[in-house]
């Protein structure tokens, strides 16, 4: 009883997440402009989304930026962890204090602090500041991601490598690499997260000529959103779930041999 | 690590080279209103000129000039209403267009022709303009909507759109009381954000906002909502049983115009697309598009008496006298901003 | 708009020795340490840190503590008191007596910030309340489909923020789906949009996962031998709740209500989708504040207040879990 009690609660939980989302992707096959009157099935937002460039480019956007920041934060961050880790006490703890304070920070302070920094720099906005605004917000996750690994790696075993002949570079790819590289998987996965989900940093810190997903939906939004921002986000949706499931699957596979 | 940081140089820099590749012809960087002209219209242009068109969108003229202002030389074309245009004149944002190179701007209509924001008529051309007024289900009014009093009335509680802008909320309040549109009056003002802090406190007021509205209004979510003239002709196509009125205290008759940024890098094609939507047959198109009034002589004619009976889009002289523009508050600006304030956050 | 772009000497040079002191810091932590190569490898960082993090702070701090032609002021924190402070200054210039007005102090940005603490802080309890259950359902190791339960928690959040709020204004309106099945039962439509109490649900919604995992991470790490132990000596499942695996779970559910809290303070969005722009988060006002009305001066000052009190209200949290070690969302 209790059992089913308690997977009837989850299940409702569950069902409050994933509502909104299922209207969305019906919603999606809806022939008509209307939210709420079903007018028929039919594919045609599908096919606009493919011939809208407007939507097409903020993709093209909103994917490199994740990536790239993903990529440049994950190697930035990693050093920075190594390197912080292997700091004294008091000056590891000002790093951490300042790691901290971006992710501290409102989104909103961040992208409004960043705007401030680019327009007195006068740096136009666009492509480059958006990136960069992303690398910003992303490293210190990465960093936090790595730091526990670090923590639990043998203090010693860099230092024997060290002593034992090898170069420090040599030491950082085959000592401490191999032992926080699931941090790194987690912080690059997470940093590529958080910069395809972004939109109050990025509204900020871009032009309104370079726009990803998130500030296009936004100055849509504003007009009512076309259906074909739903059949947008079926198909990401989709496609991250049959990814997620894949992954998924590997992994309990690779458990069970 | 080496060629992991080589190749991530070498892919930074090809993609932050890719606009860059792309803006090699002709450029023309437009900033317009969201949703604000017939997207055909562009690629006709790009295809007789070969220049290029990068084109923006914005939904407030205060968003629109802090762009311009913290982003210069960003824009080659830029959109902004009258007061902002008397606004920008002021600031040195805008340079003056040479006519010469914009033959088709003699289209315009001639009472338009050197207006009060701009009154040399040196830095803008007309694009589009409209009136402010309301828009309403009559199916679902008690009695005839002819005042901004229906706005304010009881029986539609929770029932009214109102615009989440400023100027034309508090105006369309101060209008109300028999003020100007451009007080300055602080006691005027205060009156007008009273009036209108008590209509959200009377439960009247659905929501604030401004593009949304027409698709709302479409689709019966409320009964009244205060409107701008284009917006109610794109509703009342979807939905007839739509109507759209200025009410006969006056309201608010604006322009928007099509100015280039002192600081733009392509002037010429500035001018070149400014001249292009100046022509009868594309004006028309954007007209057609668009759903505001024309201020174009030729695209109107084109029109015919479609366009000329349709009173939203062609009110009567004796409506647009009843109507003022806006002018430049920059000195009151703080006062309309507190006060709106007061309203957004009324309880 | 030249006047602000002029930095006085003095802001110039401040920012000069910050970033003077910054680099001697860190010269002086690398030759103290034994580890030195290795400390090398954080440099990127730490310039990184203070090019896109320190510099940006101090110009918010900069704007905050000026007025439009960069002299020293204090004006905009009495903005933030006083929310007519900026205009009844401007009506003073303009000749005018604002007691005319008959105004008193103007609550608009001291209200707003009472409004977005109380949402906040509503927030948060019912993302806890339902949030613990879920987590503990989930953590129960008789439960095989936990693991799999946690990633479909996982899912809607890489679904766009703004989509998912959009999705359930078509579910809230009063012609919309809600709305439309009252009606096809016969019930009397409900009013469930255009109010704080759409804004909440959007909110809750948003944040939801992020009490969820930390709860989940700390409560799955538990040692299952404690509470068997707990059993063993007589007491009952209730007890040992209460007793062990509560208090166990403390630091997860310090990081999910940090991590509720701290955003939905400053939402921005979700108060004009759904709450139809009836009112203002602290947010909406800073934004407000910056494009809008384009006094950068009031809203940095209001960005720096956010930022002191989030910094307070984290420094307190941290007190209940002091090695900050409640697991992150990882």
């Amino acid at each position: 009883m209790t059992r089913f009690l308690k997977r009837g609660y989850l299940a409702l939980v569950l069902l409050f997440l994933y509502v909104p989302i299922v209207v969305l992707i019906i919603q999606s096959f809806n022939a008509g402009v209307s939210r709420a009157k079903w007018e028929g099935f039919s594919l045609k937002w599908y096919i606009d989304l493919f011939r809208s460039p407007a939507i097409m480019n903020a993709l093209y956007i909103t994917l490199t930026i994740a990536l790239l920041s993903a990529l440049i934060a994950t190697v930035l961050g990693t050093l920075a962890a190594i390197g912080i880790h292997a700091m004294q006490r008091r000056p590891q703890g000002l790093m951490m204090t300042l790691t901290n304070i971006p992710m501290t920070m409102p989104d909103i302070v961040t992208g409004i602090s960043l705007m401030l920094l680019f327009i007195f720099t006068q740096v136009p906005r666009g492509y480059v500041t958006m990136l960069l605004a992303h690398i910003t917000f992303n490293i210190p996750y990465v960093i936090l991601s790595v730091m526990p690994k670090l923590k639990q790696m043998n203090r010693f075993s860099y230092e024997a490598a060290l002593d034992l002949g090898a170069t420090p570079g040599y030491a950082l790819r085959r000592v401490i690499l191999p032992a926080v590289m699931p941090g790194v998987v987690t912080g690059a996965l997470l940093s590529f997260t958080l910069s395809l989900d972004d939109f109050t940093i990025s509204y900020f810190t871009t032009s309104p000529l370079v726009q990803n997903l998130s500030t296009l939906i936004y100055s849509e939004a504003r007009k009512g959103i076309k259906p074909t921002m739903n059949a947008l986000s079926a198909l990401m949706f989709v496609s991250l779930l049959v990814l997620l499931l894949a992954v998924n699957r590997r992994v309990s596979r690779t458990n069970e041999n | 690590m080496k060629k992991l940081a080589t190749l991530l140089l070498s892919a930074l820099l090809l993609l932050s080279a890719l606009p860059a590749l792309a803006q090699g012809g002709g450029v023309v960087n437009v900033f317009n209103w969201e949703d604000y002209i017939n997207e055909d219209v562009i690629a006709m242009f790009e295809e007789e000129t070969g220049i290029k068109v990068n084109y923006m969108r914005f939904t407030l003229n205060e968003d629109m000039m802090v762009q311009v202002r913290t982003s210069p030389g960003a824009f080659d074309v830029v959109f902004p209403s009258d007061y902002a245009i008397e606004r920008m004149i002021a600031e040195d944002l805008l340079q003056p267009i040479d006519f010469a190179k914009v033959p088709n701007a003699e289209n315009t209509l001639d009472w338009l022709k050197n207006p009060d924001y701009d009154p040399e008529n040196r830095y803008s051309v007309p694009y589009m303009w409209g009136t402010v007024g309301i828009l309403y289900d009559t199916t679902r009014v008690k009695g005839p909507v002819d005042s901004w009093g229906a706005l304010f009335d009881e029986q539609y509680k929770g029932e009214v759109f109102m615009m989440d802008s400023p100027r034309d909320t508090l105006g369309v309040a101060l209008k109300y009381l028999g003020y100007s549109v451009n007080s300055k009056n602080p006691q005027e003002i205060q009156a007008a954000a009273n009036l209108l802090i008590g209509q959200k406190q009377k439960g009247i007021v659905k929501a604030y906002q401004v593009d949304e509205t027409k698709d709302k209004m479409v689709a019966g979510e409320g009964i009244l909502a205060l409107v701008w003239s284009g917006d109610a002709q794109y509703a009342i196509n979807l939905n007839p049983d739509l109507a759209y009125v200025v009410p006969r205290e006056g309201s608010n008759v604006w322009v928007d115009g099509m100015v280039i940024p002192a600081q733009a890098k392509n002037p010429e094609n500035a001018q070149a697309f400014i001249d292009f939507l100046c022509r009868p047959d594309i004006a028309q198109l954007n007209c057609e598009y668009i759903e505001y009034s024309s201020p174009n002589a030729g695209a109107i004619a084109l029109m015919g008496e479609e366009y000329t009976t349709n009173e939203n889009l062609n009110p009567s002289q004796e409506t647009i006298d009843n109507c003022e523009f806006f002018h430049d508050n920059n000195d009151v600006k703080v006062l309309y901003d507190t006060f709106w304030g007061m309203v957004k956050n009324a309880k | 708009m030249n006047g602000r772009m002029a930095f006085p000497p003095w802001a110039t040079a401040l920012m000069l020795l910050a970033l003077a002191a910054f680099v001697v810091l860190v010269v002086l932590s690398i030759r103290r340490n034994r580890g030195f190569r290795r400390t090398l490898f954080s440099f990127p960082y730490s310039l990184w840190i203070v090019v896109f993090t320190i510099i940006p702070l101090l110009l918010i701090g900069y704007y905050a503590f000026t007025d439009r032609m960069g002299q020293f002021t204090l004006d905009n924190f009495k903005t933030f008191w006083d929310s007519n402070f900026e205009m009844n200054k401007q009506l003073t210039q303009l000749g005018f007596d604002p007691a005319a007005l008959g105004s008193a102090r103007g609550t608009v940005n001291v209200d707003t910030l009472v409004y977005s603490l109380w949402m906040a802080l509503a927030c948060t309890l019912i993302c806890l309340l339902i949030g613990y259950p879920a987590a503990l359902f989930m953590a129960d190791r008789n439960f095989r489909l936990g693991s799999t339960l946690v990633i479909l928690f996982i899912i809607p959040m890489w679904m766009n923020f703004l989509l998912r709020t959009i999705a359930w204004m078509s579910l809230l309106e009063d012609n919309g789906l809600i709305n439309t099945l009252l009606k096809a039962l016969g019930l009397p439509k409900a009013q469930l949009m255009y109010n704080s109490q759409a804004v909440l649900l959007g909110m809750v919604y948003n944040y939801l996962p992020f009490m969820v995992f930390p709860i989940y991470n700390s409560l799955s790490k538990q040692d299952r031998r404690l509470t068997e132990a707990s059993m063993d000596l007589g007491a009952n499942p209730a007890l040992t709740f209460l007793k062990v695996t509560m208090p166990l779970s403390l630091p997860g559910v310090v990081s999910g209500i940090t991590m509720v809290f701290m955003p939905s303070v400053t939402t921005f969005f979700i108060p004009r989708v759904l709450g139809g722009g009836n009112t203002e988060m602290f947010g909406d006002l800073i934004e407000r504040t910056f494009l809008s009305a384009d006094n950068w001066n009031v809203g940095s000052a209001l960005s720096l207040i956010m930022m002191v009190l989030i910094l307070l209200s984290l420094s307190l949290l941290r007190k209940v879990d002091p090695e900050g070690e409640g697991g992150s969302m990882i």
